[in-house]
C-alpha cells in the first residue's frame, strides 16, 4: 500500500537543510504554494537557492521567505511585481544574489534537469546580456547558445487534487511551474486542497505522474497571496 | 476619431486597430502586457485569433466580470482573465516549447529601441538602480513565427525610438517585422526601414526627421 500523505506542512519539510536548493511553484500568486513556505520559514533553514519565476509580493508566502533572511541566491525570469518591495530592498542593498534567466529557458532549464539532460543549445538570448560568457555554437546556420538544466534538493508546489499514489492535476493557469519542477525535485512536495484514494483520479486526466510526487500534504483551503496583501498579512 | 487623437497621426486606439487588420483568421497570437493588448479589441469582425498567454493559457479571453474572477487564472501581466471555449491549460515548458518551437503566428510587443537591422531593445535601460526582468520576452522574438513591435514613434522626451543601431541591453538580434507606431507602419527589410504606410498628417521629411537610421520610401 502506497500512501504519501505526511500530517502537516511542518512535518513535509522538516529536512530541508541549510544551503538547499529549493524550487518553488507559482507564477505570481498563481499555484504558490504558501502554505508549504509559511512551514519552511518556521523551519528555519537558511542559505537557500530559490529557483521560482517571481520574487513574490507583500509580506507574505515567498517574499517572506526572502524577508526573513533565508534566501542566498534566486534563479528567477521576473523578479518584479506589482506589490513587490522585499526583493528590490535586498537587491540594492547587495543582500541577495539574483541569477536572471529568460522564463521559457528557466522552464526548459528545469524541464532537462528532471529529464536527466545536463545542457541544451537555444537561440533564446543570443546577443544580448544574458548569454554573455556561455558557450555558443552554430547549428543550421544559427547562432545559439548553451544552457544547463537545473535539479533542486526539495521543490514546493501546489496541486487542485492528489491520489494517495502522488498522481496530480491542478487548477487553470496555477499549473504553471509545477510539473516540470516536479521532475526536477530530488523530494517533491505537494500541497493540495483535495486527496482522494488511488483509483480516484481518471488516468487519462493525471497531468504529474506520482512516480515524480514524494510527498502530499491535504491543505483544505489554502490562502491565496493577492488576498492575504489586501488584509494586511505579514508572515511570521 | 477616438477620445485621445492626437494633432496628427494616430491614437494608441488607433496603432493597435491598424495593427490588428493585418493578423489573418486563426493565427495564434500572443500579445504583450500593456499597448498590444489593446489590439485585442479591434481584431475585425468575422476573424477569430486564438489568444496565447506564456503562464500556461491558449483561449484566453477578456477580463472577468466583477466579481467572477479566479485568482488562479491570470495572464502574463498576472491580471485576472477567461478561457474561451476550446482553451486548454498546460505547464510552462510546453508553453515555451510553443513559443520557441515556432508554433505561434505572431508576438505583439512594445519597444524601447528597435535598430534597422530589427535588433530590439524592450526589457532594460541597463540603468544601476534598476531591478533587472525580463520575463518570456527573449523567447517570444526568439521562437515565434513574426514579431510586430507597437510603440510610440518617439519617446516622451523626445528621444528617437527607430534607430540604427540599439544602445540599451538587446531583448534578440535581427527579430523584428514590422512595426506600428503613432506615425507610421515601418518594415524592417535586409536594406534596412521600408515605410509601409504613413499616420494622417505625417509625411516622409517628418517620419525621417523622427527616425534615426534612413528610411526607405513606400514601394508605389
Amino acid at each position: 500500500m502506497i500512501d504519501k500523505r505526511v500530517a502537516n506542512a511542518h512535518a513535509a519539510v522538516a529536512d530541508v537543510f541549510d544551503g538547499a536548493t529549493v524550487m518553488i511553484g507559482g507564477f505570481g500568486e498563481a499555484g504558490s504554494p504558501i502554505e508549504l513556505i509559511h512551514a519552511l520559514i518556521d523551519q528555519g533553514a537558511s542559505r537557500l537557492v530559490v529557483i521560482s519565476n517571481n520574487t513574490g509580493s507583500g509580506e507574505v508566502g515567498l517574499a517572506a521567505l526572502l524577508k526573513a533572511g533565508r534566501v542566498a541566491k534566486v534563479v528567477c525570469s521576473f523578479p518584479r511585481t506589482a506589490n513587490s518591495t522585499v526583493f528590490p530592498e535586498l537587491y540594492r542593498r547587495g543582500e541577495i544574489e539574483l541569477e536572471l534567466v529568460p522564463q521559457g529557458t528557466l522552464a526548459e532549464r528545469i524541464r532537462a534537469g528532471g529529464a536527466g539532460i545536463p545542457a541544451f543549445f537555444t537561440p533564446t538570448a543570443v546577443g544580448t546580456p544574458l548569454a554573455q560568457g556561455k558557450e555558443h555554437r552554430v547549428f543550421n546556420g544559427r547562432e545559439h547558445v548553451l544552457e544547463h538544466g537545473i535539479r533542486a534538493d526539495f521543490t514546493l508546489i501546489k496541486g487542485r487534487t492528489a491520489d494517495t499514489h502522488g498522481n496530480v492535476v491542478y487548477h487553470a493557469t496555477a499549473r504553471n511551474f509545477a510539473p516540470p519542477m516536479a521532475m526536477a525535485g530530488t523530494v517533491t512536495i505537494v500541497q493540495v486542497a483535495e486527496v482522494v484514494d488511488a483509483g480516484g483520479l481518471d488516468p487519462e486526466s493525471v497531468v504529474t505522474q506520482g512516480i515524480f510526487v514524494d510527498r502530499i500534504v491535504h491543505i483544505p483551503s489554502p490562502a491565496q497571496e493577492s488576498e492575504l496583501i489586501a488584509s494586511g498579512a505579514s508572515y511570521p | 476619431m477616438t477620445k485621445d487623437a492626437p494633432a496628427i497621426g494616430w491614437s494608441r486606439d488607433d496603432i493597435a486597430r491598424r495593427l490588428a487588420r493585418d493578423i489573418p483568421n486563426g493565427w495564434y497570437v500572443n500579445l504583450g502586457i500593456g499597448i498590444p493588448e489593446l489590439v485585442a479589441r479591434f481584431v475585425p469582425e468575422g476573424r477569430t485569433l486564438v489568444y496565447h498567454t506564456e503562464n500556461g493559457l491558449l483561449g484566453m479571453g477578456p477580463s472577468p466580470a466583477a466579481g467572477k474572477g479566479d485568482p488562479e487564472l491570470i495572464n502574463a501581466g498576472k491580471r485576472q482573465v477567461t478561457a474561451l471555449a476550446g482553451a486548454s491549460f498546460f505547464d510552462q515548458a510546453t508553453s515555451f516549447a510553443m513559443i520557441r518551437g515556432g508554433h505561434l503566428d505572431l508576438s505583439v510587443l512594445g519597444a524601447l529601441q528597435v535598430a534597422s537591422n530589427g535588433d530590439l531593445a524592450n526589457w532594460s535601460t541597463g540603468g544601476s538602480d534598476a531591478i533587472p526582468a525580463v520575463g518570456g520576452a527573449m523567447d517570444l522574438v526568439a521562437g515565434v513565427k513574426r514579431v510586430f513591435v507597437i510603440t510610440q514613434h518617439v519617446t516622451k522626451e523626445g528621444e528617437h525610438k527607430l534607430v540604427e543601431r540599439c544602445t540599451y541591453p538587446l531583448t534578440g538580434c535581427g527579430v523584428v517585422n514590422r512595426i506600428y507606431s503613432d506615425l507610421a507602419v515601418v518594415d524592417v527589410t535586409p536594406d534596412g526601414f521600408r515605410v509601409v504606410e504613413l499616420a494622417p498628417g505625417v509625411d516622409f521629411a517628418f517620419l525621417q526627421k523622427n527616425t534615426s537610421a534612413p528610411l526607405l520610401a513606400p514601394i508605389s
